[in-house]
Formats: structure tokens, sequence, C-alpha cells
């Protein structure tokens, strides 16, 4: 009982502090005080209640006075930021119809509702408690370093770094929150809150670009934040509940609850980036590489997937999970091909968390047990992975003073430690035997299973355009470049710590996979679908480990063998020496410089965003019209 | 128990044999190729001399961590080999061997020498072309046969090929680019009149490039696995006729090889996109409503 609320309390404390607390020694101290303290209680909380499932009730009126409380103030700051401050009124009626909808329920027909559970704490909570828990506090700790760092390079930009944290830890907080709660009401809450912060994250330089990038996340999510309500509402005056968990008792009780389902995953997809809804993850890099680090791996967008993986036992081959399942594979394969034409390391990034996402929403959309297992192992991976590949390519930025993949030549001379940190987290993106592509060959099987060739059809040629965007990554910076200096020493103590802790991480949940399968996903998924299965059998996990272990070995054999004579390469036979330049048929010496491919005319962004915009808004067009249909006519 | 040692025991007979076939094909397709275009060629056993040349010479080399990842190449393609004959998840096969090609394509990258990034480039468009018809062929099996397990698919009732003539079709297809022949022999490819000083395999010399002619010859017996399977079900003449196809297959293209020119990777990769989606996606459709 205790721990839930210091789960939720320290952040916030600590959110407190930094925000009135003006010295950056101390607020140094509180960070990493706080990031540590998060990250033990996230540890405490998986030690009390991985395997035991509890289900908590908030005695008295008191809990619900003050979500209410707290939903009225956050309506307020946004009605602050968008009808006082930056004038744009039309986003704060998004929030005003959500808000009058949730007070108008509460006050009238969700009154007299009983809830039998406020909070939720399963396997999938605890997971997702530790991810945001572990991930999010190295997040925290790295930013101390790195935004030290990001306002000595931008003089220009005003020192907000105590409103920075304090927003940082206050996300935090409300992750917790929101992955704990079964109450829909306080799910709603926090939703609320964490569509705020990023908001307020993105717009954190206070560029004209950063403003309008922040205001694009906040009317995307307050538009999921509508279908929330509304489903909100819906539930509550039909069925009499807004608890999670009886709507899924409702739905596998074959009650008509589709259409609330529909509207719930909705808003999964605002805030998990689907097409047509990718836009404002892909300006979210307006801001300082921990606010993307934080959004796109474990925090934000892990949120819309989250509510999605919960109400996976209900999608399936329904409307609701018909249209899941496209939004997701459509997603999935045209972001993917989106991601070959970038050379931006941190739009590719976007790119990829907008593939991956679309992957898992399309593992649950198909709703089975193992895509439901799938699914999770994906937002594990994901997370970790993606953290790792933010953090190193902003790290990379600072040092190389540019995130143009093109520019990350010779890196491996350059800056040897974060290039193998990079290499581990883009082999833990797409390279077996690591967790991605185990969890993309569980997701092949579900789809098959499922029975729908198209979407077979996106996964396949989806992992072909993701291998060639990763890989081609990859190549530039194995890319062997004679550098002139080191440039390591320029990175901050604490970055490092988060790197290769989140390096050590990567590594060990792919060695570690069967265990993680045994003891974390497998028995969240049997408690909701009543059934024990390996969705991968024993043995090939097995073997998958080895080979992970394998290729962490394979390393320490790197110069093993005969010694071989070193030989310039081939530059037309006329190599100057140093491998960089060579002599052209003038005699002059001509610089060498290798460019990758980027396909532009067949995976260009703009073509890519219209189909998939287009197919995407399509199905969900679809879908909400035929269960309209089927609602009103019935 | 008896059933594993058996796996393991079939996983090292192709360790073993693998190379010797592989290079025997090689030698074939060498001497077939030279009589088509009224050569002489050379003894069938060349590719065998020419290894052990190879693997003979001063190593030279143009950084150490090219021949990390050649080895990388092999290691993994023997290791997708090793799973397939040992009756291995084929979809765990097909990941092996996509790390195999992954670690072909980073040792020409690292190089950073152009006409290496170049080869590594196209290697990585073949790549992306043969990709998705390679999960589509073990995803038709799954779909045909229920399992991914090589074991049960030869067993199977009827031959597989009746079903999935569609997916044999893409198989085919892309096995042109997986075996490096003309007209998709983009990256790399052993006839000099059309290459770009050696592709991918320009800065890769002496035992290194014998290491990647090993690794070749592994994974050639290993595609002509895949053929087997189309033409292998439960009556004991069926590996007889499988391993005629593989032949025969095998044959053909070396046909297609000496009678096409190379195409630019746009026609490689629409091409073999467009065979996947109207001969492989086809054929998946139906076998789906066929479950």
């Amino acid at each position: 009982m205790c721990l839930p609320g210091l789960l939720i309390g320290v952040p916030l404390l600590a959110a407190l502090l930094v925000f009135c607390i003006r010295s950056g020694g101390a607020r140094n101290f509180i960070t990493i005080i706080a990031a540590v303290a998060t990250m033990a209680l996230s540890v405490a909380t998986a030690a009390t209640y991985l395997g035991q499932p509890a289900f908590i009730s908030l005695p008295g009126e008191m809990p619900s006075t003050v979500i209410m409380a707290v939903d009225i103030i956050v309506a307020l700051a946004i009605f602050y930021y968008t009808m006082v401050k930056f004038k744009r009124c039309w986003i704060g009626l998004l929030e005003l119809l959500q808000l009058a909808m949730i007070l108008w329920f509460e006050h009238g027909a969700g009154h007299g509702i009983k809830v039998a559970a406020d909070l939720a704490i399963d396997n999938f909570a605890v997971i997702m408690v530790l991810i945001a828990g572990i991930i999010g506090s190295l997040i925290a700790i790295f930013s101390n370093g790195y935004m030290e760092e990001f306002q000595k390079e931008h003089p220009d930009v005003e020192d907000r770094r105590p409103f920075f944290f304090f927003v940082i830890f206050l996300f935090l907080s409300a992750m917790f929150g929101l992955v704990l709660s079964n109450n829909l009401l306080f799910m709603y809450t926090f939703w609320e809150i964490t569509s705020f912060c990023s908001f307020l994250l993105i717009g954190y330089t206070q560029t004209e670009e950063a403003i309008n990038n922040s205001f694009k996340a906040l009317w995307m999510n307050l538009l999921g934040g509508v279908a929330f309500a509304a489903a909100i509402v819906w539930l509550g005056m039909q069925y009499q509940t807004v608890e999670l968990s009886a709507l899924l008792k409702l739905g596998q009780g074959a009650k008509p609850v589709e259409m609330i389902v529909a509207l719930l995953a909705f808003c999964g997809f605002t805030k998990a980036a689907m097409m047509p809804f990718s836009g404002w993850l892909l300006g979210a890099m307006v801001a300082p590489t921990p606010t993307s680090a934080l959004l796109h791996s474990s925090t934000m967008v892990k949120a819309g997937v989250f509510l999605i993986i919960k109400l996976c036992p209900l999608l399936g081959a329904n409307h609701a999970g018909m249209m899941t399942m496209f939004v997701g594979g459509i997603t999935f394969f045209f972001a993917s091909c989106a991601a070959i034409s970038q050379s931006d390391g941190k739009r590719v990034l976007a790119y990829s968390t907008i593939s991956n996402l679309g992957l898992i929403v399309l593992c649950a959309g198909i709703g089975s047990y193992a895509a439901a297992w799938t699914a999770v192992m994906l937002v594990i991976f994901h997370a970790i992975s993606k953290s790792l590949m933010f953090l190193s390519v902003g790290t990379a930025e600072q040092q190389l003073e540019s995130r143009n993949i093109e520019s990350f030549d010779g890196m491996f001379c350059a800056l040897p430690n974060l290039a193998k940190c990079m290499i581990v987290g883009i082999c833990g993106m797409f390279l077996a035997p690591f967790g991605m592509l185990i969890s993309k060959w569980a997701a092949m099987k579900s789809v098959a299973d499922a029975g729908n060739p198209v979407l077979l059809l996106l996964l396949a040629f989806g992992s072909a355009t993701t291998l060639f965007y990763w890989t081609k990554w990859l190549g530039k910076i194995a890319a062997y470049v004679p550098a002139e200096e080191n440039r390591e020493p320029g990175i901050h103590g604490v970055q490092w710590l988060a790197l290769k802790t989140l390096s050590a991480l990567t590594i060990l949940s792919c060695v570690a996979f069967p265990l993680l399968s045994r003891y974390g996903v497998t028995p969240y998924v049997s408690a909701i679908y009543n059934t024990t299965a390996d969705v991968i059998s024993r043995s090939n996990l097995l073997i998958m480990s080895v080979m992970a272990v394998l290729i962490v070995l394979l390393p320490l054999g790197f110069s093993a063998g005969q010694k071989q004579k070193m030989v310039v390469t081939n530059l037309a036979g006329e190599n100057t020496g140093d491998n960089l330049s060579y002599r052209g048929v003038a005699g002059q010496t001509v610089q060498v410089s290798l460019r990758n491919w980027y396909l532009e005319d067949w995976f260009g962004e703009t073509k890519m965003q219209r189909y998939g915009f287009g197919l995407s808004l399509l199905c969900m067009i679809l879908a909400f019209a035929m269960m309209g249909g089927g609602v009103f006519h019935v | 128990m008896s059933d594993m040692v058996c796996n393991i025991v079939s996983g090292i007979v192709y360790l073993i044999l693998a190379p010797v076939i592989g290079g025997l094909l090689a030698g074939i397709d060498r001497k077939i190729s030279a009589r088509m275009q009224r050569r002489v060629g050379p003894p069938i056993m060349q590719p065998f001399y020419d290894f052990f040349k190879l693997r003979d010479k001063q190593p030279v080399a143009v950084n150490k961590a090219q021949r990390f990842y050649i080895r990388g190449f092999l290691l993994f393609a023997i290791l997708s080999g090793f799973f397939f004959f040992a009756h291995g998840d084929l979809l765990l096969v097909i990941f092996t061997l996509t790390i195999a090609s992954v670690c072909f394509v980073i040792a020409a990258y690292a190089s950073n020498s152009p006409y290496s990034q170049v080869g590594a480039e196209r290697e990585l468009a073949q790549t992306m072309a043969y990709e998705p018809m390679m999960l589509l062929v073990a995803l038709g099996f799954y779909l045909h046969c229920g399992t991914f397990d090589a074991k049960e698919i030869v067993q199977s009732p009827a031959m597989n090929f009746i079903y999935m003539p569609g997916i044999f079709i893409g198989l085919c297809y892309i096995l042109l680019i997986k075996f490096r022949k003309s007209p998709f022999d983009l990256s790399m490819s052993h006839e000099v009149h059309q290459e770009l000083i050696q592709g991918a395999l320009t800065e890769i010399s002496g035992p290194t490039l014998a290491m990647i002619e090993l690794a070749h010859w592994y994974e050639n017996v290993l595609l002509l696995g895949f053929v087997y399977l189309f033409f292998t079900w439960a009556p004991a003449w069926s590996p007889v006729l499988g391993i005629a196809m593989c032949a025969f297959t095998y044959f053909s293209d070396i046909l297609v090889d000496n009678c096409c020119s190379r195409v630019k990777w746009e026609h490689m990769l629409s091409s073999a996109w467009v065979v996947t989606l109207a001969a492989g996606f086809a054929n998946v459709a139906f076998l789906m409503y066929m479950r």
C-alpha cells in the first residue's frame, strides 16, 4: 500500500524541491538522490509485487477529490498557456471540452459509482514501473551532465534548468500513477499530466519552432484526452463502472463495449504517435536530448501502448481490434520506410520509435495470447535500447557538433567507447538474437495465426526496411576512419554512468531473455488469458540466449589470429597514404568523403507520410463509422 | 533424446559436407558457365585450389576490424545452416542468416573505401530486396504445415510445392540474388567484366577472402536446402526428387546468369518486391484461406 504512494510521492517531492531550490550544486545533489531513490523504490515495488498482483482500493472521498482538483489545476495551466500566453484558443477548447465532460460526469452519473479497486499492480504494471523507474531515473541523472553542457553550448537559451528538472520528475511521478491506476478517472488525470509535461518539455528552448512543436504535441494529445474522457463517460453511464479491470470483464463476458475500447485505443494512438499523429513525436526532437529520450523510450509513448496492451483481450477480430492492428501495421511499415530517407540521427530514431510502436500496437491489436506476450516484450526491449540510442546520439551530438549520421564518420576512432555503446544499442534494436528480433519472430507467428495476409506483408516488408536503415547506420559507425584526436574526455562522468548502465542492461536483457519471459511477462499474460503456453519454445529461447552470449563474447577475440600486414585502401590506386585523400588526375590532392544511400525517390518522407497518414486515417474512419452504425442502429 | 542426437549428428554432417558440396557446386558452376561460353573452363576442383592458395597467402588488411566482421559472417553463415540441418526453426535460420549478411555488409563498410562502400550499399539493397520473400517462405511453410520445424515439414502428407508454387517462384527469384548471379550480382561478382573493382570485396584479400568463399559455400548449400523442402514429403523416394530439383534450380540459375547482364539496383529492388507481392503474397493469402 505504501509503496505505490511513495513511488508517486518521491518524484513529486523531488520535483518541488528542484523547483524551489535554485542553487545548481544542490539541484545536482537532489536530482541524483531522487533518481537513486526512485530507482530503488521501483525495484522494491517489483520485489514486492512481481508475481503477486494486488488490487488496492483507496478509502474515503479524499482521493477522488484530490484527483478532481488536479484535473482542474492541469486544465487551468493549459488554459493559461493556450489562451493567455500564446493565444491558441482552439487548443484550449479541446481541454475545455474534456474537462466539462469529466466534471459533469463526476457530479452527476459518476458520483454514486462504487470503485472496487483504484490501483491495480499486476506484472505488466510492475514492468512499466521498472522501465520508468530505472530508465527514467538514468535519464534524469544523464540530464545533469547534459544540461550543463547544453546551457554552455546554447548561451542564447534561457537557463531554466530548475523548471526542466521539475517537469522531468513530475513526469516520472505521473507516469507511475498512470501505470498503477485501475480507476480510469485516476488514469485520465495522470494521462493529462503527462500530456502537459511533454508540452512543457518540448517547448523548453522557447524558440519559435519549439513553441510550435510543443503545441502540436499538446493538441494531438488533448484530442486523445477527449476520446479518453468520452470513453469514461460512456462506460460510466452504460455500465456503472469506471474501472479498467471491470471493462475487461465486461468485454470478455461478451458485452458490447467495442466503442469504448475503440475510443481508448484511439486515445492510445495519439500518445503512442501512431500515424497520422506521428508528427508530435518528430517535432519533439527540438527539445534537449534527455527530453526525447524520456518521451521516446520509457514514458510518454509507452503510456500510449500501455493502455492499448491493457485492452489486448478485448481486441482481435472486431472493429476495434481491426482498427488497432491496421493502424499499427501501417505505421510500422511506412515509418520504417521514412527512416531510410533520413540522415539526421535523431529523426531516424524518431521514425524507428514510431515504427516500433506500430509493431507493438499491431501485436496488441491482434489480441491473442502470443501477441500480447510479444507486445509486452517489445515494450521492454524498445525502452532499453531506444533510451541508450538517444543518449548516445545526444552525447555524440555534443562532441561532434552535429547529429547528422554522415558526420559520425570515424566515430569508431574518435569516440571509441561511445561508438561501442551505440553499436550495442543498434544491435539491440534490430539484430537477432537480441530482443527486438525475437519479438518480431513472435509477432510474425501471431500475425500468421491471426490469418491476415496484408498484415503479414506489412510485417515482412517492414522488417526488410528496418534492416536497411539500421545496418546503414551501423556501417557508418563501423567505418574505420583514422581520427586526429580522441574526443571522449569531453563527456561528463554522469553521462558515462547512464550510457554504460544502459548498455549493460541491453545486453543483460538479451541474455536473460528466457527469465524475463518466465517470471515477468508470462505470468501476466497467462493471468489475463487464463492459459499458459510457450510462445517461443524453451529450446529456441535457450539457443537465442546462447547466441546473445556468443555475440557479446565475440569481440574478445577481436585481434586473435595471424598478424596482418596493414596496407592503405584502394582509392583509384592513388592513395596518399592516410586513407583520407588521394591524388587526382592533375596531381592535386582530393579528400575522400563517403555518403550513404538515402533512396529519397523511393522512401521520401513526404511520400511515406502521405500514404501512411491517409491509410491509417482511413482505417480509423472506417472502423468508427462501422461501429457507429452498429451502435446506433441496433 | 535420440531425436536430439540425430539432429545434432545431421547438423555435424552439414558442417563437414557443406563446404565440399558448396565447393564442388562452385566448380561445376564455372565449368558449365565456361561451356555455355564455348570455353574449356577450369577443372571442377579449381575452387578448392583457389581456396587453399588464398588461405596460404600473407594476411594483408586495411584495418583490424575487417577480419573480425568476416569471421562473424562465416560463423553465422555456418550456424544458420547448422540450425537448418539440425532441424531447427526456419525463422531462426533466416534470422541467423540475416546476422551473417549484416556482418558481411559491415565488413565492407568498415574499410571506408569508396568501392567497398558502394558494394556494401548494394549488398544492403540486395538484402532489403530478398528479405521479405525469405520471411514469406518461412511463413508459407508455417501456414501450410503448421510448423517452422524443418523436420516436420519434410514429413508432410503431400508435396509442399503443390500448395506453394507462388512462394517457390518467389524463392527462385531471390535465389538469383542470394547466389550472386546476374542480373542481380550487384555487390560482388565472379565475372570480371561487369565488376566495379570487386565491389564489397575490394579491400579483402588472402585468408580473409578465403573465409568469405567458405561462407558462401555453406550459405549456398543452406539455400538449396530451402528448395529441397518444397519437394520432399512423406514417401521414401521423395528426397531424390528434392535433390534433383535442387540441381535443376542451380542449373537454371547458372543459365540465367549467362543470359543476362547486370541490372540497376532500382530494377532489382522493384522487381524482387513485385515478385514477392505477386507470387508470394497471393500464395500466402491462399494458404491463409485454406487454413
